[in-house]
């Protein structure tokens, strides 16, 4: 039974990846995708604003960005 | 059956190469990719911003951004971004509040401050302006794989940070699937007004006790290291951006941060209380010099039939075992074609710094590193927010945003001796965000 085990999870995994590559659009489905505010980066200079806010105010940073660097803001 | 005329052929090839033309523009819409039309110049957008950012009774600060980006062709971006920001105002010194009036001498070591009774301690010589530049040149460079590089450097008074950054892009499976890895190296100097104090040292206040101005000079400047000291920065992200489907897309980042150097804020003193609480003196706190952060942050953007839905979440962890859990989310709602309401509100939650401590109890051993920041301390803080955007005929855009961010620090455990029960030691601090922006 545990000899199973490592097959079992095998093909869990592999089955996940096929899932994986079905993700995705075709590059005529990109009607939504491709609006401005759907940017992941979109309103950059209000998200550039709140890390600094936030950067100054709370012991972490970075994540969507680098976090390290920045200012003596305190 | 009916025969077409030469002139209704003429009409039809001409329909057919108007649907041609229309065709490969909607194709280049949907790739996501501007035509690249030779005769025309590329345009500068720029994006600007004005913020004000308020507490009550400590910190005011009104920061200006002015970004610009131009496509040279093919994807060759250029992006620049220059912010000017004043601060002023009062901010908490990390010494506990007292049933009697306080005195405390500025950082600088000329003059002093005096706190009422019940009052947390604020440190009213905040005050600084500061600049920051950035530029950053992203280009295709071979099979789907695009490359990025830029420098940022922030500039004040007291601190200069410079840092330089790059890193690579692959597209996958038609694009849908991103793989990205960054590498960033900063480094900061810091050299303040007064000097650095010595870790632990003893606030000195002059209370009369000294014969001249002199004496006191000598006595403070016991207290200080000259000359500035530094810090330097490693940043690794590694990301992955997946199409789901039509409607959404997902992102995940982990980042890997370690830095090395001077972590102290010079600014900040720990009260060194008796057994009922009282303050006996003040010391200097002193940080570790190296920091080690790990991030986990996945956002997801979702495109309803009229607005975008925004929600990420951030996990953070690092060797100073502060953990910290994120949640924001923006949700666009499109109002007209030209106009947009966006609420925001974002969840913050923060356990201690392991050497983080409200005080110091007087006669107890000195520990390794200690610091009252209470933005070390464990807490918990929210904003809500509400934006609104309007494109103009001629497809420049205003927004408008109103936030309110309040942080809560809580008692991580300590247990406070006699008057200090009686005191509020973790006292909530209260903001408003304001902000215009103009993009054309």
């Amino acid at each position: 039974m545990l000899k199973k085990a490592p097959v079992i999870l095998a093909f869990l995994i592999s089955t996940q990846l096929v899932g994986c590559a079905n993700l995705g659009v075709q590059p005529w489905e990109r009607d939504l995708l491709a609006k401005d505010e759907m940017a992941l980066d979109a309103e950059g200079n209000d998200l550039g604003l709140d890390d600094h806010i936030y950067f100054s105010k709370e012991a972490t940073s970075g994540g969507r960005a680098f976090a390290g660097g920045g200012c003596g803001c305190n | 059956m009916q025969l077409t005329s030469k002139n209704q052929l003429a009409n039809k090839t001409k329909k057919v190469a108007n649907i041609n033309i229309a065709l490969a523009a909607a194709t280049c819409a949907l790739l996501g990719t501007t035509p690249v039309v030779q005769a025309e110049e590329a345009v500068w957008e720029m994006d600007t911003a004005l913020l004000y950012y308020g507490e009550t009774d400590r910190v005011t600060a009104v920061e200006g951004v002015f970004s610009a980006r131009k496509d040279f062709g093919d994807e060759h971006i250029f992006s620049g971004k220059l912010v000017l920001d004043t601060l002023t105002g009062a901010s908490a010194s990390g010494a506990v509040a007292q049933p009697n009036a306080q005195t405390f001498t500025r950082p600088s070591g000329k003059g002093q401050y005096s706190i009422a009774a019940g009052d947390i301690p604020l440190d009213d010589t905040f005050k600084d302006t500061r600049v920051q530049l950035e530029a950053q040149w992203t280009q295709p460079l071979w099979d789907d794989m695009r490359g990025s590089t830029g420098v940022h450097l922030s500039k004040e008074y007291d601190y200069l940070s410079i840092s330089v950054n790059g890193s690579l892009a692959k597209d996958f499976n038609q694009k849908n699937t991103t793989v990205s890895a960054g590498l960033s190296l900063a480094f900061d100097m810091i050299d303040p007004v007064g000097g650095r104090p010595i870790a632990f040292s003893e606030m000195v206040i002059d209370q009369g006790q000294f014969a001249n101005e002199q004496a006191y000079q000598a006595a403070f400047d016991a207290t200080r290291q000259k000359g500035s000291d530094d810090k330097t920065t490693v940043d690794l992200m590694l990301g992955v951006t997946q199409i789901i489907n039509r409607r959404m897309l997902m992102q995940f980042n982990y980042g890997y941060s370690t830095s090395d150097g001077y972590h102290t804020d010079p600014f900040k003193v720990l009260s060194v209380v008796n057994d009922q609480g009282l303050t006996q003196f003040l010391v200097h706190e002193d940080r570790p010099t190296e920091r080690t952060r790990h991030s986990f942050y996945w956002q997801t953007k979702y495109a309803l039939d009229s607005g975008v839905a925004d929600i990420s979440y951030r996990y953070a962890t690092d060797d100073w075992d502060i953990n910290s859990h994120t949640i924001d989310s923006r949700l666009r709602f499109n109002l007209s074609d030209n106009t947009y309401i966006q609420p925001h509100f974002r969840y913050y939650q923060q356990a201690a710094a392991e050497f983080y401590q409200p005080f110091l109890l007087e006669g107890t051993t000195l520990p390794t590193f200690a610091s009252a920041d209470y933005r070390l301390g464990e807490m918990t803080a929210y904003t809500v927010g509400l934006k609104y955007g309007m494109k103009m005929p001629s497809g420049n855009e205003w927004g408008f945003r109103l936030e309110y961010y309040q942080q809560d620090p809580k008692n991580a455990g300590f247990d406070a001796p006699e008057v200090l029960q009686q005191l509020d030691l973790y006292p909530s601090v209260k903001a408003v965000i304001a902000q215009v922006s103009y993009s054309f």
